[in-house]
């Protein structure tokens, strides 16, 4: 007799197993997609799934080996997946005990652009109507470094806050000279257009290590059609300013975030390919944002959420296409689901966590001083609905802010996991919660599911990264790449 | 291939008191200031006269050492030529030699035990159920003698935690007399699911020690079973995290073969998203030795054909930023794209080349076999690069 036993002496009892527990959803295909709450997933036949709940699943078949290795099923004795499901939870949530990280600052709301899907920017020349104050901007980095959060972001939005650069350099100093005894990981952003910036801007923003975020929108006839400005040369202007900011601030000193409006629907390989033109290794394509002007000149309403997914799914595929080509070529909205549906971590992206980002991952300082839970909670105010207006900083303490009704309750009455319909979804793992955008779009925080586009996006753009990567393996070794980029 | 251990051709009576082996550091100095000699024992390598005042004389073949004091030496046979200065070696009573630590290799080990609590298929050191106690002993010997300036020391088994508290002895005692050398311990790491000896582990706070612990197959039953031990795949898991837990450095091995390599994707998936935190995931050629001799026909299966899943594991944990390491596998028989984490490793007294291979324009780049390979059977698809 051999010293040696066999496979079978060391596979489970048929139908002794323990289910752990995990949601599913139905694919396209027949096929059902089961996931558990750490965001792990897998592929089975609706026959193994009734297999799986039934407990006639099969010791030794692949799929018993995959569930249990999975965590979706659990032997006596195994105490290692539970461990491993705890962990993975904590890392999951661990970014929410740094509280938060970014703070805007809309320094001004006067631009030189005036682009119909924006929600706030004016057409002024009366600096003390819409620059913040520096007396506010002093106040507002007094909550800055109340947050317990050893990373501090803070980022300057406008209108274009490049016309109000004395106060960002203020802010800038002010926050470095602060954090001299704070040493906290403090980093600077300006979202701007490019279209202002000079040598001496450029210089101030290498000596204190300050990134541009701008914006490009695709090629230069759509860009213009979608940035007017006096002159028409925002994209020549954008060009010539990526050009400068490279030479002084660094290659990776500058991205650009596209917006997608309903002149982009049928251009998405052309919008990528500008991308590509300009030397760029990724892309956001991005959703259209329902807020302010954009719901006011209807833009919004000219495509529904079935057209953006259309024109994502021809982004989404091209992209692939190119990284099998050898492009290294990231879509970072792939790329943020993906980090949460292939890795234990959570790229923090405010619209995909649940409690939402709103106000704990992100707060927003407005030129007049008041305090929002969110950029598109200061848009709504734009639209003359002030409820995730959390206090002013000329009156308001940390404590008032943070504590304020408008914001837990927001928190609190969107939380996915005792939503309706969240809680049952197998993708909530993978998603977050829009307290913002459901009020906005519902009058109600919680929002109707059914209804809603918010949950309609995810949902699409989730069961098409979950076909892709069923079907195409390739396409999966690409996103695992992408997963780990966040 | 060197002969590590073997009978002496004779040796000073003398010696024949005790029933134990002695540890002696070797020299080969023959200007040695007097202190330091009768600490070492004298390699005699050519012919002349004799440096006195050493504690023992080693005597190689061909050499004609004058004065020497036949009390005091032991000769040696042609295959032990190979030694050399600082190297450590055992003798005992009964004639028997054995290459502890050879000072110009980066390859030393020192074997703790025999005992283990797994039963692995593919064990190339077949465990053994008897007190072999005296292994460690010597090991507490043999790092007082070995040259503090060394690099790199492993301990292998054999399980050396099956000496519970008395293995982490060791590496106190380690980190005392070889306060600078890097420590590579082989374990299966089921004993510290025990929390509690994971932390006495890290409380050794050793400035460069690591482990290598095998994980064979995400499926926990395909594990036990290569390892034979129900069980020993939420063991070792737990025992990892622990260690983790407490910082520990901590490289997951898995050596592949039939029972394994359809696995190795999933595999790396599992330690992508479970133990993304290990330092190291070395993947590793069998061994043909041991009871993998025994158990060839469950075993072997030519590299060539799980070259695919071979390449998409190292993908995986790449793309997760986990450092993936190729050992033991002939560069002609993996794909190109592996390269980046391809090692030349074998152990140099182990690695040999087929007779395939002496055309080949990559020898020098290439892992090339286990000597046991060469003897018992490799692949047939080895093919030279021209």
């Amino acid at each position: 007799m051999s010293k040696f036993s066999p496979l079978a002496e060391y596979e489970p009892q048929a139908g002794q197993y323990e289910l752990l527990p995990f949601k599913f959803e139905p694919l396209g295909d027949g096929d059902v997609v089961l996931t558990n709450f750490v965001g792990e997933f897998a592929f089975v036949t609706r026959g193994e799934l009734q297999d799986t709940v039934s407990k006639k699943l099969k010791p030794g078949s692949s799929t018993y080996g995959l569930l249990r290795s999975r965590h979706f099923i659990r032997e006596q004795g195994d105490a290692a997946s539970i461990e491993l499901l705890g962990l993975k939870t904590r890392t999951k949530y661990s970014k929410l005990r740094n509280f938060t990280n970014l703070h805007i600052f809309v320094v001004t709301l006067r631009c030189d652009h005036s682009c119909q899907y924006c929600q706030v920017s004016r057409q002024s020349e009366n600096k003390a109507a819409f620059d913040m104050a520096a007396d506010m901007a002093d106040k507002g980095l007094e909550i800055v470094f109340r947050s317990p959060n050893p990373a501090i972001k803070i980022e300057f939005q406008g209108g274009e806050p490049l016309l109000n650069f004395d106060l960002i350099k203020h802010i800038v100093l002010q926050a470095k000279k602060i954090n001299a005894t704070q040493s906290r990981d403090l980093q600077f952003v300006i979202t701007t257009t490019l279209s202002m910036v000079t040598d001496e801007i450029l210089s101030f923003c290498k000596e204190h290590k300050i990134y541009l975020s701008s914006s490009l929108d695709g090629p230069e006839d759509l860009h213009n059609k979608n940035r007017p400005r006096p002159g028409r040369d925002s994209y020549g202007r954008f060009v010539d300013g990526l050009r400068r900011t490279r030479d002084v601030l660094g290659y990776d000193a500058v991205s650009a975030l596209m917006t997608t409006s309903p002149a982009s629907l049928t251009r998405v390989k052309e919008i990528i390919d500008e991308y590509l033109k300009h030397g760029f290794d990724g892309i956001f394509l991005r959703h259209l944002s329902p807020y302010g002007f954009a719901i006011k000149t209807k833009s919004y309403a000219a495509y529904n959420v079935d057209r953006w997914l259309d024109f994502y799914r021809e982004g989404l595929d091209y992209v692939i296409e190119l990284n099998k080509q050898g492009v290294r070529f990231t879509e970072q909205f792939a790329a943020l689901l993906l980090t949460k549906m292939l890795t234990s971590n959570d790229p923090g992206f405010v619209d995909l966590m649940n409690p939402s980002g709103a106000g704990i991952a992100a707060v927003v300082f407005n030129y007049d001083g008041d305090v929002y839970a969110s950029d598109e909670s200061r848009m709504l105010r734009e639209m003359g609905d002030t409820t995730f207006k959390l206090g002013n900083l000329a009156t308001s303490t940390y404590e008032d802010i943070f504590t304020n009704e408008a914001l837990l309750n927001a928190l609190e009455d969107s939380f996915t996991l005792s939503a309706p319909m969240c809680s049952d979804c197998a993708f909530e793992n993978w998603c977050g919660t829009d307290p913002v955008f459901h009020h906005a779009m519902h009058g109600d925080v919680l929002g109707r599911k059914p209804e809603s586009e918010f949950c309609k996006r995810i949902m699409g753009v989730v069961r098409l990264l979950l076909e892709r990567m069923k079907n195409d393996p390739k396409a999966k070794e690409i996103f695992m790449v992408w997963a780990n980029r966040c | 291939m060197l002969t590590l251990s073997g009978r002496v051709i004779s040796k000073s009576a003398t010696l024949s008191g005790g029933n134990e082996a002695k540890l002696y550091s070797l020299s080969t100095n023959a200007n040695l200031p007097n202190p330091l000699r009768e600490k070492r024992a004298f390699l005699i390598k050519q012919s002349g006269p004799v440096p006195l005042g050493y504690l023992h004389y080693f005597v190689l073949p061909g050499t004609n050492p004058t004065e020497l004091v036949q009390e005091n030496s032991t000769y040696l046979g042609a295959e032990f030529s190979y030694f050399g200065d600082g190297d450590v070696v055992s003798l005992s009573p009964d004639g028997r030699i054995r290459s502890i630590f050879r000072a110009d290799s980066n390859h030393n080990s020192i074997l703790l035990t025999e005992q283990c609590n797994n039963f692995c298929l593919m064990c190339s050191q077949p465990p053994k159920r008897i007190d072999d106690s005296w292994l460690l002993k010597e090991a507490f010997e043999a790092i007082k003698l070995i040259p503090r300036e060394t690099k790199e020391l492993g301990f292998t088994g054999g399980e050396p935690t099956v000496y519970g508290a008395d293995f982490i002895k060791l590496l106190h005692h380690s980190k005392s007399w070889l306060p600078h050398t890097s420590l590579h311990v082989l374990s299966n790491g089921r004993s510290f699911a025990e929390e509690s000896y994971a932390k006495a582990y890290a409380d050794v706070e050793h400035h460069d020690l690591m482990v290598g612990i095998p994980i064979y197959s995400a499926d926990p039953s395909i594990h036990d079973y290569v390892v034979q031990a129900k069980g020993a795949f939420d063991e070792t898991v737990r025992g990892v995290l622990n260690l983790k837990r407490h910082r520990q450095r901590v490289e997951i091995r898995v050596v592949i073969h039939k029972q394994t390599c359809d696995g190795l994707p999933e595999l790396a998936n599992f330690i992508a998203r479970n133990l993304l935190f290990v330092d190291q995931v070395a993947l590793m050629g069998l061994e043909h030795i041991g009871f993998a001799r025994a158990n060839i026909d469950t075993l072997w299966v030519d590299p060539i054909e799980y070259k695919d899943q071979l390449s998409e594991a190292v993908r995986i944990l790449t793309s997760y930023g986990i450092h993936a390491a190729v050992y033991n596998h002939p560069l002609c028989l993996v794909n190109a794209d592996v390269q980046n984490a391809y090692v030349k490793s074998i152990s140099d007294w182990k690695n040999e080349f087929a007779k395939e291979c002496e055309p080949c324009r990559r020898k020098h780049e290439c892992g090339g076999f286990f000597s046991s390979g060469i003897r018992n059977g490799y692949s047939q698809s080895i093919t030279p690069f021209l």
